[in-house]
């Protein structure tokens, strides 16, 4: 049995899924848990139902905004005070900055993006895509410890039927140290809805949308799903959408459980960003076009008549 | 001013990838190279921060085989002074890498103030190489920005988070930079470039050269394997008008009794 601490981040007040995720596939590890600044009971709780023995709150100054500097210090400070085999975190915009850096305070390694993982004899083994997911690789980690993994979001999904933990939690002094890189100003984007990479349904547009304004007919889709709507490179090149929505080997690289692909064509560069999809349905004129062979559910058709029926079927079947 | 563009060479992007037979890694015989393209990001604003300080010297570094060195003499072609090879494998862990990274600078001798880097390579996606370095060499980082500027020795950069909303930070050089798509436009090499590229520089060291050796090795990567086939789906054909309502409301029904996934 491994001690592990899987840190945490908040998304408007509630955890983020990929780490009930992570604790879910812990079950059978000794697993605490690491937040910067507070959290609610509530969501402590969630935790503990999860299966985590304690949740520790990272407290100090200039920890209220994000820094790689600040968080990997006040982390590695943590760390330091106790004795775990592994850290966990999510590969979301912060795990992917933070948890180099921090593994190197600590001469680690860190396992970047695995997508399952066993943790045999409390030792973890895991599977991680290679070369744009074109591969999947088996992913070990060496030297000295604690030894650091990030997960992807919705690759492991939820594990039924977990032993709850104690989840005791109680604040911790933290020290952000010297930050050299400080953020200024955060520019907020037009859109609150989930990133695509941690998003369970995404709605994409290909150059078939024609212009920026016809994603409407996407996002009004989205809102009945609870989706998030996506772009290929091409409606991105062409000016239909910012570059921020493009999925695809030089865009996102997203999991959904279902992936709507409108009007896109599937080149292999936009397969990268979302073959792992659980299940892919995609709508296009032309019945030779290359993502009818990795759609579960092929429609040869005009999106701009299916996609607003498709909309009206979804809203009996949620009952919207 | 010192600038560093950390480069990696890899597979094209339509290269067709296939695991050797033990699955230790994959065939790289009959593959195209090509340099990382979040990679061109980086070298493109060193040499947009050379055209504003002209005294500045920006070298390339590269870590991977002899074999090929097409990043190194195109990042030269599109206007770097001068490049440095650490001879190694294709398939080291992103520790090793940044070692090797940091080994190669400190033998320059001369002292980094910006280091670029793209923020991933399309090879292993690790997205570990600049901030590990940036650790290495007790520097601060800032990875995945899209927007530059350079006022005197402060950095202003915006970093893309989650959602597309962007996070502006300001920090003093000496920093390292991880680029993103939408950085910069890179500019292609021109004849003239290449043919002067041919004359610069080159360094060339092995790793242990720099002070890296196996046991630097802190990930191990094995069992490379194609990804299962997915079963053929179900085509519907909705060109039909009247045809249309049915096929989209079977599909749809489909999606919850059979995927199960609304």
């Amino acid at each position: 049995m491994a001690n592990v601490l899987v840190f945490t981040e908040l998304h408007d007040g509630h955890v983020k899924p990929v780490t009930l995720e992570i604790l879910g596939k812990l079950s059978g590890q000794t697993a605490d848990v690491a937040v910067i600044g507070d959290i609610s009971a509530e969501q402590v709780a969630v935790l503990a139902k999860c299966g985590a023995q304690n949740v520790h709150k990272l407290k100090g100054s200039n920890l209220d905004k994000y820094s790689p500097e600040g968080y990997a210090n006040a982390l590695s400070e943590f760390i330091k005070s106790k004795s775990y085999d592994y850290v966990f975190g999510g590969a979301t915009s912060v795990g992917k900055d933070l948890l180099p850096r921090l593994a190197t305070k600590f001469d680690a390694g860190l396992a970047s993006d695995v997508v399952n993982f066993t943790m045999d004899g409390g030792t973890f083994a895991g599977t991680r895509p290679f070369f744009s997911g074109k591969c999947l690789a088996k992913v070990e980690l060496t030297g000295p410890k604690p030894h650091f993994v990030s997960i992807r979001p919705n690759a492991l999904g939820m594990t039924e039927g977990t032993t709850a933990g104690a989840g005791a939690a109680a604040d911790v002094n933290a020290n952000a140290g010297e930050i050299r890189a400080m953020i200024k100003e955060i520019v907020k984007a037009a859109s609150t809805k989930t990133d695509l990479t941690e998003a369970n349904i995404i709605v994409t547009g290909g150059r078939a949308m024609k212009n920026a304004e016809n994603f409407a007919i996407l996002e009004k889709m989205a809102d009945v799903l609870g989706a998030t709507v996506g772009a290929s490179r091409a409606a991105v090149d062409s000016g239909f959408a910012p570059h921020a929505m493009q999925v695809g080997q030089t865009g996102k690289t997203v999991a959904p459980s279902l992936y709507i692909a409108c009007g896109v064509s599937g080149a292999i560069q936009h397969l990268a960003g979302m073959r792992t999809s659980k299940v892919i349905v995609a709508i296009n004129t032309d019945p030779d076009a290359p993502i009818f062979t990795r759609a579960d559910y092929g429609i040869v058709g005009d999106l701009f008549t299916i996609v607003p029926i498709m909309t009206e079927e979804f809203k009996k079947l949620l009952g919207k | 001013m010192n600038i560093f563009v950390c480069v990696k060479q890899v597979p094209d992007t339509e290269t067709k990838i296939t695991p050797t037979s033990d699955g230790s890694f994959i065939e790289t015989a009959s593959i195209k190279w090509i340099m990382n393209p979040y990679d061109e990001f980086a070298v493109e604003q060193a040499l947009l921060i050379k055209a504003s300080n002209p005294a500045a010297n920006v070298t390339v570094v590269r870590v991977g085989s002899v074999k090929d060195t097409e990043a190194l003499r195109t990042a030269m072609a599109m206007g770097a002074d001068e490049a440095t090879l650490v001879e190694a494998g294709d398939n080291l862990d992103s520790y090793s890498i940044a070692k090797a990274l940091k080994g190669a600078i400190e033998k320059s001798g001369k002292k980094p103030d910006i280091v670029l880097a793209g923020k991933q390579a399309i090879d292993d996606d690790a997205l570990q190489v600049p901030q590990i370095l940036a650790e290495m060499l007790g520097l601060p980082s800032v990875s995945v920005i899209v927007g530059f500027e350079l006022n005197g020795t402060t950095v202003k950069v915006k970093r893309e988070i989650e959602g597309g909303a962007l996070e502006v930070y300001e920090v003093n050089t000496p920093v390292v930079l991880a680029a993103n798509k939408g950085l910069n436009t890179p500019r292609y090499a021109s004849l003239p470039g290449i043919m002067k590229a041919k004359k610069k520089p080159m360094a060339q060291f092995s790793l242990s050269d720099v002070g890296v050796t196996d046991a630097d090795r802190r990930v191990k990567y094995s069992g490379f394997t194609l990804p299962p086939e997915k079963p053929a789906g179900k085509k519907f054909d909705a060109t039909d008008a009247a045809k249309q309502q049915e096929v989209v409301a079977q599909v749809v029904g489909l999606l919850r009794t059979e995927a199960k996934v609304i």
